[in-house]
């Protein structure tokens, strides 16, 4: 079917939020209404760059972008713009005349996320003509085994899962395994809150995954393979659905592939909400019907993986990287990053940066460019304070490295990680003990319970640091906190349990003082710890409307018309509600 | 007990001990919870220990072992929803609707679940609804969210 005309509407939550599926739905009516079901094609896409004005959509070939659309108004859009022809001026995007013009941001380069948004996900053909599958006929077609390996050492891509694993070294141990029974497994359990990444690309690029995994199993000697999603992900599994269905369709998955004796296919495996079960070989443990639990290394995956088999397991964004590399060549990859962490890295933007969402960039990019560039700057103009990246078992990093360039290497010394590239931007409101608790409570949560140090000592962490939170920390916590993390990082199988104590040990690297501050003082710095602060009304400032008291939902103010008002620090819950009805910003915290 | 759902979820994956993970899943879905009377039959079919199975279920967190309410509450607690908000719109949920996270209402009509991260951190705090999502949430927006499901919610407060 050609059509003559394309129009992507915004499918993000944010969009839909505002009733973008309605606006979806009245065009789909109208259309139909108007006979051109045949010539107009709707496509939901991703974000189109406004949309704080949502519900947005934008008519190509023109390229015209009509923002906060309603219902009623995509039907006029289809039959003045898409029927007569006639753009609708005043429905459109336009530039605030009063901001000046925007500095321009440090470019993107988006390997892995580049198709997102512009191909329809559920259509293998759109992939194909933006050049899918062209890598995997390009192997085929006459590359061995070992020219794809030599190409993937060229271009110097590492598992981008976290550990940063050179990936041709990966593959080269599963393809040197002896046996005829091989597997190629993607993990696609992204568990680090704060990480989006491979979500996306499962729900707006899945046959780059796909692709990718053919190779793999090309080059190691595999005919079967398997895609472990998380259960959290209903969406990317229904689209991986759709999508492996259309590759053997088309011949890309299943016996004699493009005609050749090279056979593969590919099956989905579902996760059922353990965290732990993104570790290699607690997946695997998952798979094989059991608890996910990880189990002693070596042998590694690539000898004797899932069911005793050779396997190789890569995540999304490894798997994803792969065709384009084949295609566009290892020197082109190698050409972007430093010098020992090549290409790019996508990275998802979380916290209090004013876009948020998912980037891609080249690696060696610097923290300030990232946040400040990239990303906007901290919300609301406030201090940067610190960034968390890696996910749970990554490290704070404080501002004096934001001129630090991101690579493995780098985060690594300063006490953080990569991880799958969580990223999230923390400003002066946000405590850092609170934080290192934060992230304990999850990974003690997520502690699969088979070592005693990481199963018993991330709960005794816990505790401390929910005592210091609670104005009940004491002297040697501290030193407790350290000696505990020493332990449990040795004593440790995975790297759940090897990495759990990494938020704590940066932040009292980067942010002893606050530690000492909850502990000595019994003073919160950034005034989040609800034990430590008070909520109290400027008598100077106060009116009398009592707004606060008749909101207070424990009756905790005391005070009448045109009297000041005070509140009661025992009864007090400080929910906050008193600071954000009174009109005169006379409640504060202390 | 449902020996039609039973029959159809194992003719999906097979009386296969390997397939236990999948097989307990979808029975979860369908009944809300894995009661010790559906374990027991699974562990039957599969001729594996009763105590395996229940070890299993008991691992994944998606696996319920509890009846759960009527609507079920999901919120994620990790830190980027944490701190765009988060701590405010999770104090709302239990305060509306009178339970702490984990519990399930004597009423029976709501559960709240502490759920991992959803991977939609972008929008976050981010609150999920009998399976719906709902991003860019305020202790405003979940009250008024959660009066549309049962409107009685909050009543409990």
């Amino acid at each position: 079917m050609v059509y003559r005309a394309h129009v992507l509407i915004c499918g993000e939550p944010r969009c839909v939020e505002k009733g973008a599926r309605d606006v979806e739905a009245a065009l789909t009516q109208k259309i139909q209404e108007l006979g051109l079901e045949n010539e107009v094609q709707i496509l939901e896409a991703s974000a189109l760059g406004h949309g704080d004005q949502g519900p947005e959509l934008v008519i190509y070939p023109e390229g015209v972008h009509y923002v906060n659309v309603r219902p009623e108004d995509a039907a006029r859009i289809a039959e003045e713009h898409l029927l007569k022809g006639r753009p609708i001026a005043e429905l459109q995007y336009k530039e605030p005349p009063s901001e000046p013009l925007p500095a321009p941001s440090v470019k993107e380069i988006r390997v892995v996320l580049g198709k997102i948004g512009k191909i329809d996900p559920e259509n293998i053909e759109d992939y194909i003509a933006l050049d899918g599958y062209a890598a995997l006929a390009k192997v085929l077609g006459g590359m061995s085994p070992d020219d794809v390996l030599a190409e993937l050492k060229t271009s110097g891509l590492r598992g981008r899962g976290g550990a940063g694993f050179p990936t041709h070294l990966k593959w080269s141990f599963a393809k040197n395994a002896p046996g005829d029974v091989k597997y190629v497994i993607c993990n696609a359990d992204e568990g680090d809150p704060g990480a989006f990444m491979n979500r996306r690309v499962l729900e707006g690029d899945p046959h780059a995954v796909i692709e990718g995994m053919a190779i793999a199993a090309y080059v190691i000697g595999a005919r079967q393979g398997y895609i472990y999603v998380r259960a959290e992900y209903p969406i990317a599994i229904s689209t991986l659905r759709v999508a492996l269905a259309q590759a053997r369709e088309y011949g890309l998955l299943g016996e004699n592939i493009l005609g050749t004796d090279f056979s593969f296919d590919l099956e989905i495996r579902m996760g059922a909400g353990a965290f732990v079960c993104g570790e290699e070989t607690a997946l695997m443990q998952s798979i094989e019907g059991a608890r996910g639990m990880p189990t002693t290394r070596p042998p590694f995956p690539a000898t004797k993986g899932l069911w005793g088999k050779p396997s190789n397991i890569n995540n999304v964004e490894t798997y994803a990287n792969v065709p384009q590399i084949l295609l566009k060549g290892g020197a082109w990859f190698a050409s972007m990053g430093t010098e020992k962490s090549k290409g790019t890295k996508t990275f998802a933007i979380a916290g209090k940066v004013e876009r948020t969402g998912l980037v891609e960039v080249p690696l060696g990019m610097t923290i300030r460019e990232i946040v400040y560039d990239v990303g906007g700057g901290v919300l609301d103009g406030k201090k940067f304070k610190a960034v968390q990246t890696g996910g749970p078992m990554g490290g704070c990093i404080p501002e004096k490295y934001l001129d630090l360039p991101v690579d493995y290497e780098n985060l690594a010394a300063v006490g953080s990680m990569m991880g799958s590239g969580g990223f999230v931007v923390m400003d002066e409101e946000t405590c850092m003990v609170d934080i290192a608790r934060f992230f304990m409570e999850f990974t003690q949560d997520e502690s699969c319970g088979k070592c005693v140090p990481c199963r018993i000592g991330t709960r005794r962490m816990l505790e401390i640091l929910n005592d210091i939170c609670a104005g009940k920390g004491k002297s040697g916590d501290i030193e407790m906190l350290e000696q505990l993390s020493r332990y449990i990082n040795k004593g440790s199988l995975c790297g759940l349990g090897q990495g759990a104590p990494n938020p704590v040990l940066s932040t009292l690297e980067h942010f002893r003082d606050e530690y000492e501050a909850h502990i000595f003082e019994k003073r919160c710095p950034a005034k989040v710890c609800k034990a430590l602060i008070e909520y109290k009304i400027e008598p100077d400032a106060c009116i009398g409307c009592t707004r606060c008291a008749r909101n207070c939902p424990v009756n905790a103010i005391a005070g009448s018309p045109k009297q000041v008002h005070v509140i009661d620090p025992e009864t007090c819950i400080r929910c906050g509600i008193c600071k954000q009805v009174c009109p005169v910003n006379a409640v504060y915290i202390e | 007990m449902n020996t039609t759902l039973m029959d159809t979820v194992f003719e999906r994956y097979g009386s296969d001990a390997e397939a236990l993970v999948e097989i307990l899943r979808d029975l979860n879905q369908a009944e809300g919870y894995l009661s010790q009377e559906l374990m027991i039959a699974v562990a039957d079919r599969l001729r594996l220990p009763r105590g395996h199975v229940f070890s299993v279920a008991s691992f994944y967190s998606m696996m319920n072992v509890k009846p759960r309410g009527q609507h079920v509450v999901l919120m994620c607690q990790d830190a980027p929803c944490h701190i765009a908000g988060g701590r405010e719109v999770w104090d709302a949920l239990e305060e509306t609707l009178g339970i702490a996270f984990g519990e399930t209402s004597p009423d029976g009509k709501w559960t709240l679940e502490v759920a991992s991260c959803l991977g939609l951190c972008a929008v976050g705090p981010v609150v999920q609804i009998d399976g719906e999502v709902y991003g860019n949430m305020t202790p405003d927006k979940v009250r008024a969210l959660l009066v549309r499901f049962d409107g009685d919610a909050g009543g409990a407060a």
